[in-house]
């Protein structure tokens, strides 16, 4: 017997269970012949805003241990040059595109989402909120539960699509944000975005990044964000989308195994473009050696004895 | 853009001055594609330190062979220095646009500062090839880590005077620019920011066109991360990326801080 490893969020149905992360695959099409872009799970876009967004000045990205910090700043090219450029492209592929969204207000949240909306082949929405190098919008509201319950009720009134809710872990209780986001009618929720980090130059005693702090990401992160998937999917009975420094099929099995529905890759893509690809067959051996018909048969099969776990302390 | 990405073996590992490493590796794939002032991006390690690739300018290209030209200077590159022939390394490439040509020229100038030298051996046989005149300037910090390797016509200048002229490359073309002016030129410059900054201002004041060759920080290589912006002069577009749009830029369009 053949191994499912398709699954649905809504009405739309994936073919795999790892995506492309925001802003680490572009607009899908830079990768050209070096990457079989069907057969990844999903295209999440490089973050949407109203008007283009000329990005940060240099230096925007420096490597760390195991990982890097970025500041880009949303550099895009617009919500209308993405639908006259970019979506012709990626209608014509046999995968899903779920379009992000980044916005400095509510307002621009919304009419990004309906410009969209009225656009075939999208087939959801993720809404980062969660941000961290631009001064509007970003992580004030990300880190705000009042800012977050607005956005997800306002854009979840404007659409069917499955709306899927980014969240950063710079928050005390990353689980408070999904349970908010999950009352305002989101579908899922993807976590985690970068973490806030910094770096020296000892050179010069300057900040590396332009803009002195920057959002930290790559396999550094990995166990941060797996506790923080754990954490949401106990609070929440939406799907959680697994993201933060996931570079093996390894490190996507185990946040299928704490309770992710799904994972997105996202740094590592820089390193090795076809990494996503690579990953998801490693999941169906992995799923095929274990015996199972479904790899989503996986998902939350964690053995965890919650006695001794602080988490479950204050969590319920 | 066409690249592609490929496992390619080491064939020849040569330190050729101090610290400095040719690594020639067989690629046919990468190598018929390649043009001048096109960059490869290197996996050094399989681990996650360093995590990044490492970007390197083509530095020569015969038949299936394509090199590059480093200096040791940190983590990425000291295991690189320590890689053996008949070792295989993680290669995307080709990256990048090329030197531009097309302009109406008859005399190149090229001019390296350091190991910024790394493209010309390539450009300069293109050049040549098109039956272009090269005269290249090449300048060092000492007498050791002068680069000439597939250069013409090279004018040599270290900044502690170990040899060749004492001072830096641009000073040096300045003097030898006003006794014996250049018609139809165009000017090829890369190396360090602060020397591609004065060689613009130069190429400005004596009405040369020049393309220079950035290096930028960058994850991806390939347009993707967003991480390599070098700011334009006027215009309504703020920012080109080091890596899809360049690496060589001319020197009027943008400005280097």
């Amino acid at each position: 017997m053949s191994l499912k490893t398709s699954f649905s969020i809504k009405s739309v149905e994936f073919k795999n269970r790892v995506f492309v992360a925001s802003g680490t695959f572009g607009y899908g099409d830079e990768v050209g012949d070096a990457v079989d872009v069907n057969s990844l799970g999903a295209i999440v876009t490089k973050s949407l805003s109203l008007k283009p967004r000329a990005g940060n000045p240099p230096r925007r990205i420096t490597e760390t241990p195991s990982g890097m910090l970025n500041s880009i700043g949303l550099a895009n090219i617009g919500v209308e040059k993405f639908i006259q450029e970019k979506l012709p492209y990626l209608r014509t592929l046999k995968t899903s595109v779920i379009a992000n969204i980044a916005a400095s207000s509510v307002d621009e949240y919304c009419r990004v989402l309906q410009l969209l909306d009225a656009e075939d082949g999208i087939a959801g929405y993720e809404i980062n909120v969660s941000c961290p190098n631009v001064k509007e919008g970003g992580l004030s509201f990300g880190t705000d539960t009042k800012k977050v319950r607005e956005i997800t009720e306002k854009l979840r009134a404007l659409t069917e699509r499955p709306l899927l809710i980014k969240l950063t872990p710079n928050v005390t209780h990353i689980s408070e944000f999904a349970r908010v986001a999950e009352e305002a009618g989101a579908d899922a929720i993807s976590a985690i975005n970068t973490l806030v980090g910094m770096a020296v130059d000892l050179r010069t005693r300057k900040p590396k990044l332009s803009t002195v702090t920057g959002g930290l990401s790559g396999p550094a992160i990995k166990p941060v964000a797996l506790a923080k998937v754990y954490e949401i999917v106990q609070a929440v009975s939406i799907p959680v989308i697994g993201i933060g420094g996931i570079a093996s099929a390894d490190d996507a099995l185990e946040f299928l195994i704490v309770g992710a529905v799904a994972v997105q890759i996202g740094t590592m893509n820089f390193v090795d473009p076809s990494a996503a690809i690579t990953i998801a067959k490693g999941i169906e051996d992995y799923a095929n050696r274990q015996g199972y018909n479904d790899v989503g048969d996986l998902i939350g099969t964690l053995d965890a004895n919650i006695e001794f776990s602080p988490l479950h302390s204050w969590l319920h | 853009m066409r690249f592609v990405q490929e496992s390619a073996q080491i064939v020849l590992r040569e330190e050729i001055a101090s610290g400095i490493y040719i690594l020639r590796l067989e690629s046919p794939s990468i190598a018929h594609r390649s043009q001048p002032g096109q960059f490869l991006n290197i996996r050094t390690m399989d681990s996650y330190g360093p995590l990044l690739r490492r970007p390197f300018s083509i530095s020569n290209v015969e038949r299936n062979e394509i090199e590059i030209l480093f200096k040791v200077i940190g983590k990425g590159t000291q295991i690189l220095s320590r890689k053996s022939v008949g070792d295989e390394i993680d290669v995307i490439g080709p990256l990048g646009g090329s030197f531009n040509l097309s302009l109406r020229f008859n005399h190149a100038i090229l001019v390296a500062g350091g190991l910024g030298v790394a493209p010309f051996p390539f450009l300069t046989q293109s050049l040549l090839s098109q039956g272009k005149q090269v005269t290249s300037f090449m300048g060092a910090r000492s007498a050791d880590q002068i680069v000439t390797r597939k250069l013409r016509n090279v004018q040599l200048a270290t900044d502690d005077g170990s040899r060749g002229f004492h001072g830096n490359v641009i000073d040096l073309l300045r003097e030898v620019l006003k006794d014996t002016p250049l018609p139809e030129a165009r000017i090829f410059g890369c190396g360090p920011t602060a020397m591609m900054k004065a060689l613009s201002d130069l190429a400005d004041s004596i009405s040369i066109p020049c393309q220079i060759s950035l290096e930028g920080d960058m994850a991806c290589g390939i347009g993707i991360c967003q991480g390599c912006p070098v700011e334009r002069r006027g215009g309504e577009k703020k920012y080109s990326l080091v890596c899809t749009e360049g690496p060589a830029f001319e020197s009027r369009e943008i400005v280097l801080r």
